[in-house]
């Protein structure tokens, strides 16, 4: 089980929005962690620096909201490490693929109604429900 | 100087959104999917909140000519759908339903300091560098052969 958390969450999704918001209006850049993540995988795209400070802050942050908040931010990880490896490739490979995650399509490509973004969306989340349910209720999990 | 300072500040929102929001605890995201067990619908609320903000904000700041630090905005303009969208989201899906980790999540979890988190993006980076590799061999095989 894990606690419901509207606000928080609600909030939080703001904040992920403004991020967005203000990646476009400075960088004129799509707030998608696959898209930045792949431009700091060798051979490295010659934009590096932005992308390389954005991830930068974006690791940094959880730690200072923690020291600055106290607020202890639930961490819990139900995959045995075998799986972490195998979902960690199959992820990369996919969104690599799909030219986008859940940043990058679900939120910047959704907001701006773009056909590919939405269908991407309504693929990922359903085959990630499909496979949850195979994983956790089909086979009785890990 | 000040393009790389912008960059890791609006990193920390992000980082900070995804933290609060409960996206960088797997087993919060799984929960979400998880409709016929321990259903946690928390996750809405953090689309909700993200698409509001960011559909809002778009409209105001594309309207402007260009970027502050760019000459201009870098938006995809491809519509079609396409076999690697669709099989590649599917893909991911699967990943994201095996490990409750999506990139956006997993990133700012790196900063919680769990191992799990760093496991995870190592795969996914070799996941990238993997798939990145492997299109750019066949692009290379298909213009020999069209040569």
């Amino acid at each position: 089980m894990t606690e419901f958390t509207p606000w928080l969450s609600l909030a939080g999704g703001g904040l992920i929005g403004l991020a967005a918001v203000l990646l476009m209006a400075f960088h004129g850049r799509i707030a998608g962690m696959t898209g930045i993540l792949s431009g700091l995988v060798p051979p490295f795209s010659n934009d590096w620096g932005w992308r390389a400070a954005f991830l930068v802050g974006a690791i940094a942050a959880p730690a200072l909201v923690v020291i600055s908040s106290g607020y202890a931010i639930p961490f819990e990880s139900p995959t045995p490490a075998p799986w972490l490896i195998v979902g960690g490739l199959v992820v990369g490979v996919g969104v690599y693929l799909g030219s986008g995650c859940t940043s990058g399509h679900g939120v910047c490509g959704m907001a701006r109604l773009s056909p590919r973004s939405i269908v991407a969306t309504l693929t990922f989340m359903a085959f990630t429900a499909l496979t949850v349910f195979i994983i956790r209720h089909l086979i009785g999990g890990f | 100087m000040a393009r790389i300072l912008s960059a890791l500040a609006i990193g920390l929102v992000f980082g900070a959104g995804i933290a609060l929001s409960g996206m960088a605890n797997p087993a919060k995201v799984l929960n979400f999917f998880d409709f016929f067990g321990t259903w946690d619908p928390s996750l809405a609320f953090v689309m909700g909140g993200a698409l509001i903000v960011t559909a809002i904000g778009y409209l105001f700041v594309l309207r402007r000519n260009a970027p502050v630090f760019d000459r201009l905005f870098h938006l995809p303009t491809r519509r079609d759908i396409d076999m690697p969208l669709v099989a590649g989201s599917a893909i991911f899906g699967i990943g994201w339903g095996i490990t409750g980790f999506c990139p956006g999540g997993a990133i700012p979890a790196l900063g919680l300091g769990h191992g799990d988190a760093w496991l995870f993006v190592g795969a996914m980076t070799a996941g990238i560098a993997l798939a990145r590799l492997a299109r750019q061999t066949l692009a290379t095989r298909a213009s020999i052969r069209a040569a």
